[in-house]
């Protein structure tokens, strides 16, 4: 793995010797927004290619190569559970998140009033694998479980939205985590069915702002501790080395969620026939 | 002479001859004996160019060989439209290659991204005369007019260079083609695209067989495409494939119908002092080319070229850099996509020089014995015809010359992609976006 404070490669020369002599943690967050940043190039230059013509497939596998190993890394450094641990926030009694989820629902045009629970699902999409008891939800927070959640979006995701409402998706990421205020690739939408995405887009952009945020707080842990998660890290482990993930570069572009394969293994059958009409969806997309 | 001093061995000085504005240069190819080079462009035109045999007086010494002229245009492939995916077909020329010549005509083949031609390119200089049902324009004769028979003759006539198409190898690629090449035993090709190589028989068009198959069952499992594909000079039996992740492997088409089995797979461990997000998109290789003593593969990717030993498979036996500099800048150059750029590389005749291309309209040579490597630009402004080439030189620190061009300056529109080098003699033919350079090596007995 990469020292954090010694890795300099990915910037353009601009971290100065000076860097060396900050703190730690600046140094690292550094690096995190800098890979952050590169995580979504990549996936911009993901979508941008699915909507050419004719995508490059050679240019397609390497950017989404890059992503699965800037995942890969995200996921060894804990980055993705800090992401997520984000949404539960301690302070927030259940309502209040699902306040939060309403607001964070809420966006464009299309959207239908936001779904409960939906904060890490998508809106409009597959309300029949909603998390609908509010325990569950509340573990689904939890990075694990919340990508049960996520991977039962994907297989539908993939069927009901086009490529170009991913692409929404992903703008909506790189407005957020960048803090830029270009909204103008947002409001263009095509599809009537690209809530979902755009949803979850809207989604990780808070996610993004909160990503500074502190570790996991004494009342988070008292929350979750009878959750045993370990079979799902274990799995993620296993599973999230070995071959690209189920929930590969390819599902980034859909959830922009930690792509940890145990959910993808641990979940239903449900998800498991969506994973094949990803595949089919896929096969299309690369033209095969 | 005015060249740097560093490099006089392999810094000959090379003249401008020809230079052409087209429309992107998207192939260059001299063929088996470089009397004739063809080039391939983004509006699926081909143009033929001919070396004039004429030398004027005794030019031999000083390198007054012919020029090349056009000889002949045609437009070889047309775009298209993949109705069932709703997709277009560009009519780009990705490759052109020559087969080897076996009588008064020449042939070649191109190729876009999904259908590979057959050219036939032969002259004519006489026509018959005299028919009897036909009149000179051609019209059919009333048969009541003709009062006696006549045989035709053949009279000289302008020379004509008539090219058609002898054979279309179609449907045989879901993806795009990106390489072909022409087997030694001069009855079979190979034709490469991301997933898949197939042979084709030259004078079978509805059937190619496969031999590497590299598509996974499941598409989201793909992680490697294949970049380049070549047939060995010498064996038929044998070709290499290069792959985005950095290897080459060579396959034996003797062990099985299907070589997805490599006979050997040359590939360099990674260094992980390098190490960044970018190390496996600047190790994908771009080009791939057997030496033509066979016994030698020239690669190509981002940052580097590199020579291989066909005997030894765990790395490279020679390393060039070409523009390290670059190294710093990877995050800009995938920002802009230019880090996907697909330089190709060449061997010159003796396989003791190797050239590549790279921004700013520069290209490089390196010497394989110095192992020192020049610096050239193919820029119009900065040579006249038969003016001699200046070295150029990147400032990347230390003391500045006149003349360095700093990195930051560098125009990355300006690629140097296509190239080609002569088969016999010191020729290069440079494609500078839509303009064709030739140069040729003005040999001073001087500086030899």
């Amino acid at each position: 793995m990469f020292s954090k404070g010694t890795k300099r490669k990915f910037s353009d020369g601009d971290e100065e010797i000076s860097a060396e002599s900050l703190v730690g943690a600046r140094v690292a967050s550094s690096y995190s927004l800098q890979r952050q940043s590169l995580l979504d190039m990549s996936l911009i230059k993901l979508q941008l290619c699915h909507m050419l013509v004719e995508p490059n497939l050679c240019r397609s596998v390497l950017i989404a190569n890059t992503v699965r190993q800037i995942q890969e890394e995200m996921t060894h450094d804990g980055s993705w559970h800090m992401v997520t641990e984000a949404f539960c926030n301690p302070g927030q009694s259940p309502s209040e998140r699902l306040v939060a989820t309403e607001v964070l629902c809420r966006s464009r045009e299309q959207d239908a009033e936001p779904k409960l629970f939906s904060v890490i699902s998508y809106e409009g999409c597959r309300e029949e694998e909603v998390v609908a008891d509010e325990t569950l939800c509340s573990v689904s927070v939890s990075d694990t479980v919340s990508d049960v959640c996520l991977a039962g979006r994907m297989g539908q995701c993939w069927e009901k939205s086009e490529l170009s409402g991913v692409e929404r998706d992903e703008e909506a990421l790189e407005d957020s985590s960048l803090g830029s205020g270009e909204d103008e690739e947002i409001d263009t939408e095509d599809e009537a069915s690209t809530k979902s995405p755009k949803t979850t887009g809207q989604v990780f952009g808070t996610f993004e702002i909160k990503n500074g945020s502190p570790g996991p707080d004494s009342a988070l842990e008292e929350l979750f501790s009878d959750v045993d998660t370990s079979y799902y890290d274990l799995d993620t482990m296993l599973t999230g080395m070995q071959s690209a993930p189920k929930m590969g570069p390819y599902d980034l572009l859909d959830s922009l969620a930690p792509s940890h394969s145990s959910p993808t293994i641990v979940s239903t059958p449900k998800c498991r026939s969506d994973l094949n009409e990803l595949d089919h969806i896929m096969e299309i997309i690369v033209g095969s | 002479m005015g060249e740097d001093g560093e490099n006089t061995k392999i810094n000959h000085s090379f003249l401008r001859d020809y230079v052409t504005e087209a429309d992107v240069i998207s192939t260059v190819e001299f063929n088996q004996t470089g009397d004739l080079l063809a080039t391939g462009d983004k509006g699926g035109r081909v143009v033929i160019f001919q070396r004039e045999t004429e030398s004027k007086g005794e030019s031999e010494e000083l390198g007054e060989s012919g020029e090349y002229n056009v000889y002949s245009t045609f437009q070889s492939h047309e775009p298209d439209f993949d109705y069932l995916k709703s997709l277009e077909i560009e009519e780009k020329i990705n490759k052109i290659r020559w087969l080897p010549q076996q009588n008064a005509a020449h042939f070649l083949l191109s190729t876009n991204d999904k259908t590979i031609k057959l050219w036939k390119v032969s002259e004519r200089d006489k026509r018959p005369e005299g028919y009897n049902l036909k009149d000179e324009e051609g019209r059919i004769k009333d048969i009541s007019t003709v009062t006696s028979l006549r045989v035709p003759v053949l009279k000289p006539t302008d020379l004509m260079v008539e090219v058609r198409p002898r054979r279309i190898f179609a449907n045989g690629h879901t993806y795009h083609v990106n390489s072909i090449s022409v087997n030694s035993d001069g009855e079979t090709y190979l034709s490469a695209d991301d997933l898949r190589v197939n042979m084709w028989h030259l004078d079978i068009t509805d059937r190619s067989f496969n031999i590497v198959d590299i598509k996974p069952a499941n598409m989201e499992d793909l992680t490697e495409v294949i970049t380049a594909a070549e047939f060995h000079p010498q064996h038929c039996h044998l070709f290499v494939y290069s792959s985005s992740k950095g290897t080459l492997r060579l396959c034996d088409m003797r062990d099985s119908a299907l070589c997805d089995k490599h006979s050997k797979i040359f590939e360099e461990p990674e260094d992980p002092g390098n190490r960044s997000f970018f190390s496996e998109i600047i190790s994908s290789v771009s080009d791939v080319k057997f030496s033509h003593s066979g016994r030698y593969l020239l690669t190509r990717d981002y940052l580097t070229v590199k020579v291989w030993d066909l005997n030894m498979e765990k790395g490279p036996v020679e390393t060039y850099q070409v523009h390290e500099y670059l190294r710093s800048k990877l995050c800009s150059l995938y920002e802009n996509d230019c880090i996907f750029d697909k330089f190709e590389c060449v061997w010159n005749s003796t396989d003791s020089v190797i050239m590549t291309g790279a921004y700013n309209s520069f290209f490089r040579m390196f010497d394989r014995e110095t192992g020192r490597g020049v610096t050239l630009e193919a820029w119009r402004e900065s040579s006249k015809p038969r003016a001699v080439l200046r070295t150029r030189r990147i400032y990347t620190g230390g003391r500045r010359r006149r003349g360095d061009v700093g990195v930051d300056s560098l125009d990355f529109t300006k690629k140097i992609l296509h190239m080609a080098w002569h088969p016999a003699e010191n020729i290069i033919a440079i494609a500078a976006t839509n303009n064709l350079y030739i140069f040729q090596d003005r040999v001073n007995a001087e500086n030899m």
